[in-house]
Order: C-alpha cells, then structure tokens, then sequence
C-alpha cells in the first residue's frame, strides 16, 4: 500500500473511531448535565464539584481528544465535497483546526479541574 | 391507461432540449421499445445505444422519470399513466440525444486495479476454489455486474467529486480483492483507498437501491474499507 493510500485508511479509521468514542461521550455528558441540575446549579457549585477530579478530567480530556480527530476530518470530507479542495494545504489547514481544538479544549478541561 | 404514449425525449449534447413524441402504448412494452418505435417509425435520426434487449448486456440503461434505470427491462405500464421522460444517464458526458460517453466510467475500473493479475506460472495447473469458502461467497455476491452504469449515474459522489472511483469500479476491485488466484493486492488496495476512493463512501447505498442487478456494491465497498485498514494496520497488502 502507497503512502497515500495509507494516510487515507488510518484517517478514516481515525474518524470512525472517534466517532465511536464521541457517542458514548456525548451520552455520559448529557446524563450527568440531567443529574447535575435536577435540583438547580450554580456556576460555584459546578466547580466545587468538578475542581479536583480526577476522573472526569480524565473523561472530558478524552472527550477533547476525539473531537479534536474526528471533526478536522469531517470538515476536510465537506471541503472536498462542496468545494472541490484538495492536496497538502487541505491537510494543512486540517491539522490547524485539530490543533485548535485540542488547544482550547484543554484548557477549558484545565478551568473546570484544574 | 391512454392509447398513446407522450414520450418527452432529450435531444441534442450538454445543451439540448426536450422534444415530444406521441407513441402508440402496447401490452409488455418496455421503455426501449418506445426509444425503438420512434426511431424506426418517427425520426432516424435519433441516437441511442442498445445491444441484446434482455437485461445481459448493460448498453441501454437511461435516465427515466428522473431515475436511472436499464431501458430494455423496465415496463412502460409500471411507470404510470402520465408522460415518459426519457434522458441520457446522469454524471457521463452526453454525446448526442440519449448517449453517453462510458470510457470515463470504464477508465475507472482500470483506476481501480479491476485488472485480474495471475499470481499462478503460466501452464500451471487449475486453481481448486471452494464454493463455499467465504472469499468465494464474497466474490460470488458482486461478480453479476453488467457495467450499465445505473449505480455510477445513481451515485451524489460522483456529482459531488468527479474523480471518486465510483461504485461499479469499485466493487469490481472487491470481487478480485476476493479472488484467491489474483497476485495483484497491494498495488489494488493503492488505488482503492486513495482520497477518491472506498473511504470516500458514505454509505448512501442509492448505488444499492438502483442496481438492476440487485448487487450491493456499497457492501462490497465496505469490504475494501476493512480490507485496506487491515493492510494499512499490517504494514502491506
């Protein structure tokens, strides 16, 4: 198999298993929004809760992860398609958003426990 | 049901318009029938491409009330009461009325390695496949391809990204990817899985709902995903 043709296939296995990923994220996610404001919430008391812990830093840290893989791979899917870009600089600016992400998603996950 | 057909016919290349045909309607009458009385009986000059009028051949298929489909098996009677719109198949370059031009889908069976390579000497003995081995019931499930076209015509990738190997090619890949004589894996499995390839796929399956043939090229596509993860895992073919 050439280059090309690899760096292709580990992309889209990429995509599939960060999807995977996502989905039990996102449900995790919205099961303990439901439990954690059954009663009413504060911004105090959701970092009262999440400063210190240990798992779910480790969770939403995951959670960056796989949406800092799966979605630069989508949006370089839609450019393909809808715009017809292709070549390196697609992958450039792919890798611009994933590292964007993964920046930004940090350091939210560092706000909420660190 | 009226007496007679109104057959709305493309006529002309890229630019052309729709011209109107009145044809007597006749029991079992396919749509190629129709195409064949108005050129034999109202206007000579129209082009079309048939060969053997029994759904063997794949060289008829057009696009009908908007959907691609295989002219010499499609009936007149279940198509309705109203007017029969009859183009040339979508995503082909239209060469006049309702042909197209098939290489730049032929080219891609090429693209797609959907050349046997023999791995056996010449003058060896007959290869021994079992019919029920699975990489036989896999090839078994995609090897009844007519090349008509329908599925490529059917295909929103192709429309979206020319250059996509599109669904007939690529299921011709996975019948040999399947074939235990071939030799030739590796360079095959390069040109599925390039950025216009199987990973390109999203899995609409409209290839599989138009397929006169009843094959899933979308399974078969699916196929060459895993097998190019497994060799991209593996290091090689």
């Amino acid at each position: 198999m050439n280059f090309r043709a690899r760096a292709e296939t580990i992309a889209w296995g990429a995509q599939r298993a960060s999807a995977a990923v996502l989905g039990v994220c996102v449900l995790v996610h919205l099961a303990t929004i439901l439990y954690a404001v059954r009663g009413g919430l504060t911004a105090a008391e959701i970092l009262g809760r999440t400063r210190g812990s240990a798992a779910l830093a480790l969770f939403y840290g995951l959670f960056v992860v796989a949406v800092s893989i799966h979605a630069p791979l989508g949006l370089r899917t839609i450019a393909r398609e809808t715009f017809g870009w292709r070549g390196g600089a697609l992958d450039l600016a792919a890798a611009a958003v994933a590292v964007f992400l993964v920046w930004f998603g940090w350091r939210a996950v560092g706000g909420l426990f660190g | 049901m009226s007496a007679t057909i109104e057959a709305r016919i493309w006529r002309g290349g890229a630019a052309g318009k729709f011209e109107t045909f009145s044809v007597p309607r006749r029991e079992s009458q396919t749509v190629l029938d129709v195409v064949t009385f108005i050129q034999r009986k109202l206007d000579p000059t129209l082009s079309y491409r048939f060969a053997c009028r029994v759904g063997m051949c794949g060289s008829c298929a057009m696009t009908v009330n908007g959907r691609p489909r295989w002219t010499c098996r499609t009936h007149v009677a279940r198509l309705g009461d109203g007017p029969l719109t009859v183009e040339p198949l979508a995503n082909l370059p239209r060469i006049k009325d309702l042909a197209v031009d098939m290489a730049p889908f032929f080219d891609k069976w090429a693209k797609a390695g959907g050349k046997f390579v023999p791995s056996a000497a010449e003058g060896a003995d007959f290869a021994r496949v079992e019919p029920e081995s699975e990489a036989r019931r896999q090839a078994d499930a995609g090897i009844e391809c007519i090349g008509c076209a329908v599925c490529y015509s059917a295909c929103d990738l192709v429309s979206w990204n020319p250059d996509y190997l599109g669904p007939a090619a690529l299921n011709r890949a996975w019948t040999l990817v399947n074939d235990v004589r071939d030799g030739g894996q590796e360079a095959r499995l390069s040109a599925v899985a390039g950025d216009a390839g199987c990973h390109a796929c999203h899995s609409q399956q409209s290839c599989r709902e138009h397929c006169p043939k009843s094959l899933n090229p979308t399974a078969s596509i699916a196929g060459l995903k895993r097998a190019s993860l497994r060799a991209a895992w593996k290091g090689g073919a």
